[in-house]
C-alpha cells in the first residue's frame, strides 16, 4: 500500500508537469539565468577563481530547488486536493515520499542541463568522475528535497509561504550545500580528489537517512490540523 | 481493521483557533438515512464542524463518535468511510475525467479500478467526455465528476461544503436528487450551505448555527420558516 501510493502521487505529478511544464521551465529558466549572471561576474579573460564552478552549481541547484519546493503543494492547495490527499485511506508519509520523488526528478533533469553549463562557462572540469559526481547530485538533491519537501507541506496554508520557506529552508540545509560544493570542488581538481569526493557522498547519504526518517515520522501529525 | 457505522454523535465540540473561537460546544447526532444541513451565515462555523467531522480538525473539547469509534483513533480505516465535497472540487484541471478518478481510487485503495472508473463516469453522465482535461468542462460538469470522486470508495458518511456554489437550476436540482437517493441507500450525508434555498427540498433535517453556537435543530417541514426564525432570535 505504503509503495502503491507514492508511486500513484509521483506518476500523477510527474503527468501534470509533462502536460504543463510549469515547474521544469521557470526552475530551469532561472537557473540557467543564475549561472550566466554569475559567469559573467566572476570570470575575467578565461580565468575563474578557484572552486567557483562547484560553488555556482549548488547556489544555482538551491535557488531553482527552492522554486520547486514552492509550486509541489501550491498546486494542491490552489484545488484543495490536498485535502483529498489527506482524507485517503493511504498513509499519510507515502503521499510524502510520492511528492519528494517527485521533486528530485524536476531537480535532476534541470541538473542534467546545469552540469554541462557550468563546466563550459566555468571551464570546470566537472565530469572526470561522472558516477561520483551523479552520486554527489542525487544525495544531495534527495537530502535538501526531503527537508524541502517536509517544510513545503508544513507551510502550505501559511499566508507568507514563499518568504517562509526559504528562511527555513537554507539554514536547516546548508551542510548539504557546502557537502555538495566540496565533494563538486574534489572532483573538479586537476587530479580529482576520490577518496574525498567520497567522503562527502557518504555524509550526504547519512543526512538523507536522517532527514528522510525524520520527515516519514513527522508527516502525518504535522499535516493534521 | 475496519470501520462502519450508522451514527455520528457528537458531544460538546469545540474549536478556537488562537484566540478566536469558530465553534463552542455543539452537540448533535446523525443517523444512516439522514440528510443533515448546516445552516447558517458565513462565520457561524460550518465549515469548521464539516472539518472536524472529517478528521482533518481536531476539536479543541468535546468529542465526535463514529458508531463505536472514536474519530480521534480510528484513523485511517475511519477515512475509509468518509467522502468529502467541497466548493472547491478536488479535481486536478490537468488531468483528464478518467484519469483524475483512476488516481484517486488508487489512493483510496479501491479494488477492480477500471470497473469502478467506468461505473463513475456513467453516473456523471460523462462517458463521452472521459478523456477530455477537466480543464475545459464546465461548473456542472466538474461538480458531478467531484461527487463521484467522493462516492469511489463507497463511503458511510458523505461531507459536502456549500455543494450547490456556481450551479444552475438543472444542476442544482440533478444535485440534490442525487443526495437524496444518496441518503435512500443507507448513507449519512451532511452538508454546509448559507443558502437555504437551494437546498430546500434535499434536507430532511437542518442544525441551524451561528457565531459557532448551536442555535436550533429543526426536523420536518417548515424548517425554513425556523430557520429564520431562529436566526432572527438570535439577533
Amino acid at each position: 500500500m505504503f509503495a502503491r501510493t507514492a508511486w500513484t502521487v509521483f506518476r500523477k505529478d510527474l503527468t501534470v508537469e509533462v502536460r504543463t511544464r510549469e515547474t521544469l521551465a521557470t526552475t530551469l529558466f532561472f537557473a540557467l539565468s543564475a549561472v550566466i549572471v554569475f559567469a559573467v561576474a566572476l570570470v575575467r579573460d578565461g580565468r575563474v577563481v578557484a572552486d567557483a564552478a562547484a560553488g555556482i552549481l549548488w547556489v544555482a541547484i538551491a535557488f531553482a530547488g527552492t522554486l520547486t519546493l514552492g509550486r509541489t503543494f501550491e498546486r494542491e492547495r490552489y484545488t484543495d486536493t490536498l485535502r483529498a490527499l489527506l482524507l485517503a485511506p493511504a498513509p499519510r508519509a507515502a503521499i510524502y515520499v510520492g511528492k519528494l520523488l517527485a521533486v528530485v526528478a524536476v531537480l535532476l533533469l534541470t541538473e542534467l542541463m546545469l552540469v554541462p553549463l557550468v563546466a563550459l562557462l566555468f571551464d570546470a572540469a566537472l565530469l572526470q568522475r561522472p558516477g561520483l559526481l551523479v552520486a554527489l547530485l542525487v544525495t544531495g538533491t534527495i537530502g535538501f528535497a526531503s527537508v524541502g519537501t517536509l517544510f513545503a507541506a508544513m507551510l502550505v496554508r501559511a499566508r507568507s509561504r514563499d518568504v517562509l520557506l526559504p528562511v527555513l529552508l537554507y539554514p536547516i540545509t546548508i551542510p548539504v550545500i557546502i557537502a555538495g560544493v566540496r565533494g563538486t570542488a574534489a572532483l573538479a581538481q586537476l587530479v580529482p580528489d576520490e577518496p574525498m569526493a567520497t567522503f562527502w557522498v557518504m555524509l550526504l547519504a547519512a543526512f538523507d537517512t536522517v532527514f528522510v526518517t525524520l520527515a516519514l515520522w513527522t508527516f502525518d501529525p504535522l499535516m493534521t490540523d | 481493521m475496519s470501520v462502519d457505522f450508522d451514527e455520528v454523535r457528537a458531544s460538546g465540540l469545540g474549536r478556537h483557533f488562537g484566540r478566536r473561537r469558530a465553534l463552542s460546544n455543539v452537540s448533535f447526532s446523525c443517523r444512516a438515512g439522514e440528510v443533515l444541513g448546516l445552516l447558517g451565515p458565513n462565520g457561524a462555523g460550518k465549515s469548521t464542524l464539516l472539518a472536524i467531522a472529517s478528521t482533518l480538525l481536531r476539536p479543541s473539547t468535546g468529542h465526535l463518535q463514529y458508531g463505536a469509534h472514536e474519530a480521534s483513533r480510528a484513523g485511517a480505516p475511519l477515512r475509509q468511510r468518509l467522502g468529502w465535497l467541497g466548493h472547491d472540487l478536488q479535481l486536478y484541471p490537468e488531468l483528464t475525467a478518467r484519469e483524475n478518478l483512476i488516481f484517486f481510487a488508487r489512493l483510496q485503495g479501491v479494488t477492480a479500478v477500471d470497473a469502478r472508473v467506468a461505473r463513475a463516469l456513467t453516473d456523471a453522465r460523462l462517458e463521452s467526455r472521459a478523456d477530455d482535461l477537466v480543464s475545459g468542462f464546465s461548473r456542472g460538469m466538474r461538480q458531478r465528476l467531484a461527487l463521484e470522486r467522493a462516492l469511489l470508495h463507497d463511503p458511510r458518511l458523505l461531507l459536502l461544503d456549500e455543494p450547490f456554489t456556481g450551479l444552475d437550476g438543472p444542476s442544482t436540482i440533478a444535485l440534490a436528487s442525487r443526495l437524496t437517493r444518496l441518503a435512500g441507500e443507507g448513507r449519512l450525508v451532511m452538508l454546509a450551505t448559507h443558502d437555504v434555498d437551494l437546498a430546500d427540498d434535499v434536507l430532511t433535517r437542518a442544525l441551524v448555527l451561528r457565531d459557532g453556537r448551536l442555535v436550533d435543530d429543526i426536523s420536518g417541514r417548515g424548517w425554513r420558516q425556523a430557520y429564520r426564525a431562529a436566526l432572527s432570535r438570535e439577533s
